[in-house]
């Protein structure tokens, strides 16, 4: 069942959008939920796809479609990098190759502590800030150098 | 309508239409995968680029609308071009698999490939691979990696079929057909999907790997299932029936087939099949010749005929059968001196007997439903009963029209219902009466108090082409005739059509063959009169008296209780315990027939493949048991022979008529007690696909449940998943309980033509359930 906070967000949303096109807020809808959460489970898109009158699947196909929604646990904070053109030209394989060696894991997967989630995402729009990541999707940290990283694990570990 | 040239061809088309329709009227063929005529259009496999005259690049044909004085070019250098490029593209992730790949030699792909396709690859990299996903037992995603991600399985889903169960999940490289978290896929026209696809990703489960397309023969035939009648292909090696595919009919079933004509056929070559005549010799069954069964029986039928008068012999057959093999029946049985003949087996209500002006159909073309703006469905699980049928309605419904429902329980039929009234059964005819008042009372601008009848009957006097239909539910009904009268009525008001929807493949035929017992010169007992008053013999054509019956309780009683029984079937089945004598017959792909559907269409097939050992086409059998009994009449050397006499010469649509005359409307009395609704599930309903393996493994096929509403189960004191006993007319069975939110209260849904549910009674009346 969606908490009866994540229901008023959906309800709130839904007035901006025509009566019987209620599936328009499916992206919102997915995004309070990993708000709250942290992640999306399967059951929490079927409850989405009854509350909006859609198919599941078609949740689904809009929930993979996004790299900002995590559909397992992706720990208390994701760092999300983008690998596509002008981040991969600035060097986010080095960016990568050292957060992998400082948080000890691989793409897709979360320390064994909880706490941060490592994984792969698409262009942000930002590109003149590349090499880039974004932080729980909320936050973007561009310029990336090894010791901008250390300075945002840091900080991440503090908090 | 506007004029565009085609490859130099002058092409007149209607405004709004695409360059790819344009160029079909043309006659010109453009190379596609994604776009399907009866699906939207996705524009998303481009291999339809074609050259525009003034536009700066090449153009999907199917997504160009066409213009005024547009000039297309299919075949100039640019769409070449661009249709080989396409082509490559779509051929990098492809696997070079065809020799191994089951839609080898009947694969766009393959056909594409070979006019536009390179004769090596440029690319040297990797290929994609997707994992095979399992989505039930009908449709095998095993090899996903050949899916070229047209879409057309997701768009007929969406649709078609109503229900969205396969979509694209993630994107651009890892974008790939799969349904929600590996659950199944259950719409009744799932096979569809396996036609539609271009490549071999979507497969035919029960097929793969049996056959090559090209080894296999094409015969058309005709389904011999629900009342439609789709035209089918049966392929066939080796004498054997492999698969089914539909074949285009606009007027009947489009170019789709449901699951159950689809796949059914895996019950002609199940190991039940009779092969041989039997007779049962001091209690054991006994392989004998033809010619010693067909004596035995026509003795048996002689000395009963002597001593006890001929009105002790009844036949029963199932709407399932031919028109040439229920006339003979009902031929044989007259001449014999009986009138006990019908095939109206589940029929509860013959009250209107004699008083119809002609058959039982649907009141217009099948096709026409599409064109109807209000529908008034009473008593029907209507996407499971009729498939292709709830199909169009669900056109008429996405174009606006208006769906309304009288009926006792209220299935999801997968698209926007207006109004409803759901109902325990009792109350029906009420509940028409208040509909048939309300819209009295619109013209006269009065006032009911029923809500659902008011708006029901407003949504009907909004419409312009309205159509009244009977589902399988009402015909089934006690009060069958008096819900007809009631729908009629309905109908007058609002200058509706009146229809019903026919159960069975023959359910018109039958009545135009006079397997009924109030035509004729010889008149007798109907179905329910046979059993009331148990006979002496009986003659049983396909049927299966505990599966087949309104009140299997009461058919197996008379059954056992009788002293011959001769079982005409197909199959062995229970009939062994109490028949005498089974007789071997040829089902629909193994005898020339005809079935009417139930728009009074007449369609007849040929055998696709020889009978199963020394079975015999049943028409054949009672033409040599008319001769045996020398019953004037029987020299037909054919079964056209057959079909013209029992078809008569005047067209069948004289003999449609849902007029009745002289039935009142009686206020029907609160019923007491729990009362029983039933469905017969969408693969029970007859003797093949009840035999179809994959069929049976499919969610439709689960085990029958007592289905009741949260309040109902309260009231008798069961959880949801709690197994119950149910009580019928003094037999008990052991069920599991399951909750139901769509279910009126005062009533529980147990599925009939179950083995599991035959020891009960009646479909329809009281009903107990207590704590096991």
């Amino acid at each position: 069942m969606l908490s009866a906070h994540i229901q008023d967000q959906i309800n709130r949303e839904l007035k901006k959008y025509p009566a019987d096109q209620r599936q328009s807020a499916v992206m919102s809808a997915l995004r309070f939920v990993q708000d709250e959460k942290g992640w999306i489970a399967t059951e929490d898109m079927s409850d989405i796809a009854v509350f909006l009158g859609m198919p599941q699947m078609a949740v689904y196909e809009v929930a993979s479609f996004y790299h900002m929604y995590n559909l397992k646990p992706m720990g208390k904070t994701t760092l999300t990098v983008c690998t596509n053109l002008s981040c991969t030209l600035c060097g986010v394989e080095d960016t990568l190759a050292h957060l992998k060696t400082r948080l000890g894991i691989g793409l897709g997967e979360v320390t064994a502590d909880g706490k941060i989630g490592l994984r792969e995402g698409e262009c942000m729009g930002a590109c003149k800030d590349a090499p880039i990541l974004s932080i729980n999707n909320k936050k973007l940290c561009g310029r990336l150098t090894n010791e901008k990283i250390d300075r945002i694990l840091a900080e991440l570990d503090k908090s | 309508m506007i004029n565009i040239e085609i490859d130099g061809k002058l092409v007149e088309t209607e405004r709004g239409t695409t360059v790819m329709d344009a160029a079909h009227k043309a006659g010109v063929y453009i190379p596609h995968f994604c776009y399907h005529k009866k699906l939207s259009i996705a524009a998303s496999c481009r291999m339809c680029l074609v050259e525009v005259e003034k536009a700066p690049k090449p153009l999907p044909a199917c997504a160009t609308p066409a213009a005024e004085g547009m000039k297309v070019h299919t075949h100039s250098e640019m769409a070449v071009k661009a249709q080989q490029g396409v082509m490559e593209f779509l051929l990098i992730n492809h696997p070079l698999d065809c020799p191994i790949c089951d839609q080898g030699g009947e694969c766009m792909l393959q056909d594409v490939a070979m006019g536009y396709g390179g004769g090596a690859s440029r690319y040297t990299e990797e290929k994609r691979v997707v994992s095979p996903k399992q989505i039930g037992e009908l449709i095998s995603t095993n090899e996903m990696s050949r899916c070229i991600q047209c879409t057309r399985c997701v768009r007929f889903g969406q649709e078609i079929a109503g229900v969205m169960e396969l979509g694209m999940a993630n994107r651009s490289e890892h974008a790939q057909i799969m349904s929600f978290v590996n659950s199944s896929v259950d719409s009744e026209l799932s096979g569809n999907m396996i036609d539609l696809c271009p490549v071999g990703a979507l497969t035919s489960r029960p097929f793969r790997y049996t056959a090559r397309s090209w080894e296999l023969s094409r015969r058309k035939s005709v389904s011999p299932h629900d009342g439609l009648g789709s035209n089918l292909a049966i392929h066939v090696k080796d004498n054997k029936v492999l698969r089914v595919v539909p074949v285009e009919n606009e007027a009947v079933n489009e170019c789709w087939i449901s699951d159950k004509d689809r796949f059914s056929y895996e019950g002609l070559n199940s190991p039940e099949r009779l092969t041989r005549p039997m007779i049962k010799q001091g209690g054991q069954w006994v392989e004998v010749e033809w010619a010693a069964a067909l004596e035995y029986v026509a003795n048996g039928l002689r000395q009963i005929t002597r001593s006890a008068g001929a009105e002790h012999i009844a036949a029963l057959a199932t709407p399932h059968s031919t028109v040439e093999e229920l006339y003979l029946l009902q031929k044989l049985m007259r001449g014999l001196g009986s009138g006990n003949v019908d095939y109206r087996l589940r029929q509860s209500d013959f009250s209107a007997d004699g008083k119809q002006a002609g058959a039982s159909w649907l009141g217009m073309p099948v096709a026409e439903i599409n064109q109807c703006d209000r529908f008034l469905v009473v008593g029907s699980f209507l996407r499971k009963d009729q498939p292709l049928l709830a199909q169009r309605i669900r056109q008429a419904v996405k174009k606006g029209a208006e769906a309304n429902i009288v009926h006792a329980a209220d299935d999801d039929l997968l698209m926007p219902i207006a109004n409803k009234a759901i109902v325990a059964p009792g109350e029906m005819v009420n509940t028409l009466t208040q509909v048939l008042e309300a819209l009295r009372a619109l013209k006269s601008s009065g006032e009911t108090d029923n809500a659902a009848a008011t708006s029901i009957a407003q949504s009907l006097a909004g419409g312009e082409r309205v159509a009244i239909l009977l589902g399988n539910f009402a015909q089934q009904h006690p009060a069958a005739a008096q819900i007809a009268v009631l729908c009629e009525q309905i109908a007058v008001l609002c200058r509706a059509k009146f229809g019903y929807l026919g159960e069975a493949a023959n359910s018109v035929g039958g009545y135009l063959a006079g397997a009924v017992p109030f035509t004729g010169d010889v008149q007798g007992m109907n179905a329910q009169q046979m059993l009331d008053k148990p006979r002496k013999a009986y003659l049983l054509l396909n049927v299966e008296p505990e599966l087949d019956m309104y009140n299997p309780q009461q058919a197996m009683r008379a059954m056992s209780a009788a002293d011959m029984v001769v079982c005409l079937s197909a199959f062995k089945h229970k009939g062994m315990d109490y028949a005498d004598v089974m007789l071997p017959i040829a089902p629909f792909t193994e005898t020339s027939g005809t079935f009417v559907n139930t728009e009074g269409r007449a369609q007849s097939f040929k055998g696709a493949v020889k009978p199963l050992g020394d079975a015999r086409p049943a028409w054949k059998v009672l033409r040599v048991l008319g001769n045996l009994l020398e019953v004037a009449g029987f020299d037909y050397d054919s079964s056209e022979a057959v079909r013209d006499e029992a078809l008569g010469a005047a067209p069948v649509a004289d003999r449609l008529n849902n007029h009745i005359e002289g039935v009142a409307i009686a206020a029907a009395a609160a019923s007491s007690g729990l009362q029983r609704v039933s469905d017969v599930p969408i693969y029970s309903a007859d003797a093949i696909v009840r035999r179809a393996a994959s069929l049976q493994k499919t969610r439709d096929a689960a085990q029958p449940v007592v289905m009741a509403s949260a309040a109902e189960l309260q009231k008798l004191g069961v959880q949801s998943g709690d197994v119950v006993k149910v009580t019928q007319n003094g037999a008990s069975v052991q069920l599991t309980a399951q909750l139901s939110e769509r279910l009126p209260e005062g009533v529980v849904r147990i599925a009939a033509g179950h083995p599991a549910t035959a020891a009960l009674g009646a479909m329809f009346g009281t009903i107990t359930v207590e704590r096991a």
